[in-house]
């Protein structure tokens, strides 16, 4: 059943049991809101969306009150403005000046808030809190209880969506504290290090403790990718500065996973840049030839590799590690994969199809894993196919 | 269990009945009050001297424990009778003082440390061939009322100080659960819920909301199971009338929330008890057992076919937790923290279902409502607010104590009355109702009535009943700044406008206390009062700045005071105030001398003394102890 309600003189029809913040955002009225997220359960704690609501004792939360047939609501209140603004004050009243060197300046909601009224930075002479910073040895999140505004964001993310309920609140009133457990470290109080409290926070009290320092939002380049970790197939964007990965963001827009990543997803990209990465094919001298090693590594187009990469560059004086059959040498794509194609036709022709096994990984996307199937089966000629998922 | 059908329990209450004539008609009746009020002034010693008072004078005698009678300054309190002589109330009973007080009743003895508070007069209201019993206390020559009972009536008290809570039988004896049986047997639910509209009774945790319409409300939704929730957390500073109800007459509050079930179409009840009233809890939990005993909780009540079954939760510790939504977030074993509304309990409370909150009072008029009739009711007090108020009347009044007058008394009735007006003789400044998010009025405002919507447009709140009276000597800054200090240890920190509003508050008005207040922070503090007003989830933080506000505008020349010539006209800001000693009025006796904490005072023996301001850590001990009022603060 529908229900018209009439939202700053502009008649809106949605769906009953919405909440006037739903039917405003669906008319295209914008309410603010801190402690609001579309995925979360609506607590009305912050107080930045209430609104008049004709003849309601008092103001409104958009996030929480129910539209009803006739409902009239007025967003613009000088009421709700004036409440607005107070409630932004006595924020900062208690909360840092130094948006100069936070990390989330340009991506904090309090901030654009805070601009949007223009609320002035409020001198006091009474207390202000001074937590110390980062107190967590959790090696991935980052915690900032002087920037915290309570809003309990990050409390109903582990609850709700992680269902880890790490967080909650401990003490009373102006004591009021974000902890974690019965005010533990993270990882002791259940904490998967999922990020999901730092993806939720509004302002920059929980943030990527691997990404401080590392850029802030105007200095970032953000790209959509796929996570290569497991077959879910999690989008998110890497925060890519001057070519570097520097962050994991999610992205409320991912298909399959919306803002939600596991703990390889978020904060398992160090190997991208690591140097232990394998980078460019590694082959054992005796499948290549030695007289072919000789030249190419004389002319410097393969190296003698050792274990990895970052040990392939040769002393720059002295003798030259010697090249027995067992050598890897770092070749070139095309040479490693006709060494490839060649043992395997060698040992098709030599004892059928069926001598191979092939299995596959979750690594790799279905579209990845499809082909490896059709390679198995019509290439190689064996259904000896398998898949770790499978296990 | 076999539930006894109601000709079963006719038999038990006529029992009941006679063991209750037996017990006060015996030839010995002793009883003692034992609330908590009674306890902590020493009711348990006084029993055991009592018991061995008796067996030194070879009496056979039936002695009883009673809740609390309501006469705080009177702790704690006895009652003899013997002989067939007048029934009478000795206060101040201490267990050193129980000798003298059966030398006096019995012998005649004058009383030297105890006091007869009184002849007990049994009262009954009688009304459509009901009773509702009760008791008072009279002059023993002129047979009046005494002060304290004149102008009081006592219908949600009626059974406090009369019956032993921990019997069911005692209720029984006094037609109690007889509103049950009525309801069960006569009534559908939607004429309980008529009834209780009828009457006009409004809730009496401080809203004022129609009960019977809330019942209404909850049974509508059409969602099971439904819960009906008592709240029992009762918070306010120097308010125990929900404590006294469910110590003295627990067994009035279960019924009402019976009742309650019935009408709403609950099955599950729950009374949220601060767990700081452990004695309530007990008496609760035994009250309890024997309603189950009897078959008046659980399966098929009184063959009715309706089952209904309550559970204890205790709190823990937490002001905001009376406040419905808090209270039932936790039951839920969540934090307790309010949550918006609407939806309204009603429609969504307790785990999501219809919930009925109503207070401790409000159940237990319920039954006295059903049993003597609305418009029996509705005819007590104001038109718009029927029946009668129960006041926990503390402060600077000569009787403090818990009271019960018809609604629409006056305030200057109540604290002269019935509280025997200021004591020490000084003079009234102000009275606080409502507690911590009540208002203050000064002595112009003594004459509103007391009701619920005379007491809002005067700028006060009936609140759940405490009644504060502030004397002279009092410094409304000061007080006010205690109001805000609870708000701030008690809010809860769900909302930005309390949670900072209140401590910002605090501050202000910590500096005008300590002399370093600025014209300018009377504006801050009205400006912060708009903003927690109109910006606060629950009515905590939208009523916390009311102490305040109603301070500042009835005695703001006492803040003006404060910042512009650095005074405290009360003589209780530390920082604003000087000790001296009136060389001409003193003696010399070196009293002050030996009792200041820190060496400030010097002089020699018969010569006039002298306070060193800079030692002087303004305790007033030294104006305490000096008998000759030689010593000012100014």
């Amino acid at each position: 059943m529908d229900v018209t309600l009439t939202i700053n003189g502009q008649k809106v029809t949605v769906p009953d049991g919405s909440t006037i913040l739903e039917a405003a955002r669906y008319a295209g009225i914008s309410i603010p809101t801190l402690c609001h997220h579309p995925d979360l359960t609506n607590v009305g704690a912050c107080r930045m969306c209430v609104v008049s609501v004709e003849r309601a004792r008092g103001l409104q939360t958009a996030c929480t009150t129910p539209v009803f047939e006739g409902m009239v609501v007025d967003t613009e209140s000088e009421d709700a403005r004036e409440t607005r603004k107070f409630v932004l004050e006595m924020l900062l009243t208690d909360h840092p000046n130094d948006c100069m060197v936070c990390e989330v300046n340009g991506d904090c909601e309090l901030q654009d808030l805070v601009y949007d009224y223009g609320v002035a930075w409020p001198e006091h002479r009474g207390v202000r809190h001074s937590y110390e910073a980062d107190p967590d040895p959790n090696p991935f999140i980052f915690i900032d209880r002087n920037k915290c505004i309570l809003c309990s964001r990050c409390i109903r993310a582990c609850d709700e969506i992680q269902n880890r309920d790490v967080w909650n609140f401990a003490y009373r009133g102006f004591k009021t504290k974000l902890v974690a457990g019965a005010d533990q470290f993270l990882l002791d109080a259940r904490c998967e290090s999922c990020g999901q409290c730092v993806a939720y926070c509004p302002v920059g009290a929980l943030y990527d403790k691997m990404s401080l320092g590392a850029g802030r939002v105007s200095q970032l380049t953000k790209v959509r990718t796929t996570c290569s970790y497991c077959g879910v197939g999690c989008n998110f964007d890497l925060n890519v500065r001057d070519g570097v990965i520097v962050r994991v963001t999610s992205a409320h827009d991912a298909p399959v996973n919306g803002m939600s990543l596991c703990v390889k997803g978020r904060y398992g990209y160090d190997y991208v840049h690591h140097p232990d990465r394998l980078t460019r094919p590694l082959v054992r001298a005796k499948w290549l030839g030695a007289e072919q090693v000789e030249e190419q590594v004389a002319n410097g187009n393969w190296q003698i590799a050792t274990v990895a990469e970052k040990y392939v560059q040769p002393p720059a004086s002295g003798p030259q590690p010697s090249i027995s059959d067992g050598t890897f040498i770092q070749t070139d794509w095309d040479t490693a994969l006709d060494v490839v194609a060649r043992k395997f036709t060698e040992v098709k022709k030599a004892h059928g199809g069926d001598a191979f096994a092939v299995f596959a990984s979750a690594k790799c996307t279905n579209e990845e894993n499809y082909l490896f199937n059709k390679f198995t089966r019509q290439v190689l000629g064996t259904n000896n196919i398998d898949h770790c998922a499978r296990l | 269990m076999v539930s006894i059908a109601t000709g079963s329990l006719a038999v038990r209450r006529e029992q009941a009945r006679e063991r209750w004539l037996q017990k006060i008609n015996a030839d010995v009746y002793v009883t003692v009050g034992m609330g908590t009020c009674g306890l902590a002034a020493g009711a348990g010693d006084t029993l055991a001297a009592i018991e061995a008072e008796l067996a030194k004078r070879n009496l056979n005698a039936v002695v009883g424990k009673v809740g609390c009678v309501g006469m705080c300054s009177y702790e704690p309190m006895v009652e003899l009778q013997a002989g067939g002589k007048p029934r009478v109330n000795y206060g101040q009973a201490t267990a050193r003082n129980v000798p003298e007080i059966f030398a006096s009743y019995f012998d005649g003895a004058p009383l030297r440390k105890s006091v007869v508070v009184g002849e007990v007069a049994p009262t009954v209201i009688q009304t459509n061939g009901r009773a509702l019993h009760s008791l008072s206390f009279v002059d023993p020559e002129s047979k009046e009322k005494t002060a304290f009972h004149q102008k009081q009536l006592r219908i949600v008290l009626s059974n406090c100080g009369l019956i032993d809570p921990e019997s069911i039988d005692d209720y029984l004896a006094l037609d109690g659960y007889k509103a049950l049986e009525t309801v069960l047997t006569e009534m559908t639910p939607e004429e309980v819920i008529e009834e209780v509209t009828r009457s006009g009774l409004r809730g009496r945790g401080g809203g004022g909301f129609p009960t019977g319409v809330k019942w209404g409300f909850a049974r509508k939704t059409p969602k099971w199971p439904k819960y009906v929730i008592c709240n029992a957390d009762e918070g306010d500073p120097g308010a125990f009338m929900d404590r006294s109800v469910l110590e003295g007459d627990p067994h009035s509050v279960i019924e009402g929330m019976i009742i309650a079930g019935y009408a709403i179409g609950a099955e599950t009840g729950y009374i949220y008890c601060r767990a700081e009233y452990p004695l309530a809890i007990r008496r609760l939990e035994i009250a309890l057992a024997q309603a189950r005993e009897l078959g008046l909780l659980g399966e098929d009540i009184l063959g009715s076919g309706f089952g209904f079954n309550i559970l204890i939760k205790e709190g823990a510790g937490a002001f905001v937790c009376g406040e419905e939504t808090a209270l039932m977030a936790s039951i839920q074993g969540e934090r307790g923290q309010p949550w918006p509304r609407p939806p309204y309990p009603a429609v969504s409370g307790l785990w999501g279902r219809p919930s009925n909150v109503n207070n401790v009072k409000s159940y237990a008029y319920t039954p006295r409502i059903i049993r003597l009739g609305a418009e029996w009711f509705k005819n007590l007090g104001t038109e718009g607010s029927p029946g009668t108020a129960v006041f926990a009347l503390t402060g600077m009044v000569n009787r403090t104590g818990l009271v019960e007058v018809p609604m629409g008394i006056t305030l200057r009735e109540i604290i002269y009355d019935v509280g025997g007006g200021i004591s020490l003789g000084k003079k009234f400044k102000a009275v606080q109702t409502g507690g911590p998010l009540g208002g203050c009025l000064p002595e112009a405002h003594l004459n509103t009535p007391v009701d619920f919507d005379s007491l809002r447009a005067a700028g006060a709140v009936m609140g759940s009943g405490g009644m504060i009276v502030a004397d002279e000597t009092t410094c409304m800054v000061e007080f006010a700044k205690y109001f805000m200090q609870f708000v701030c240890d008690e809010s809860c920190g769900k909302c930005p406008p309390c949670r900072i509003g209140s401590t910002r508050m605090l501050e202000i008005l910590e500096r005008i206390t300590a002399g370093e207040g600025e014209l300018e922070d009377l504006d801050e503090i009205r400006r912060l009062a708009t903003g927690m007003e109109k910006g606060s989830l629950c009515a905590l933080g939208q009523l916390a700045p009311s102490p305040v506000i109603s301070t500042l505008r009835h005695f703001e020349e006492e803040y003006r005071a404060h910042i512009e010539d650095r005074r405290c006209p009360a003589g209780k800001c530390r920082a604003l105030i000087t000790y001296e000693i009136v060389a001409d009025l003193c003696t010399g006796c070196m009293v002050c001398m030996r009792n200041c904490p820190s060496n400030a005072i010097s002089g020699e023996k018969r010569q006039p003394h002298v306070i060193d301001p800079e030692l002087c850590e303004r305790c007033g001990l030294c104006m305490e102890v000096c008998k000759f009022d030689a010593i000012i603060v100014w």
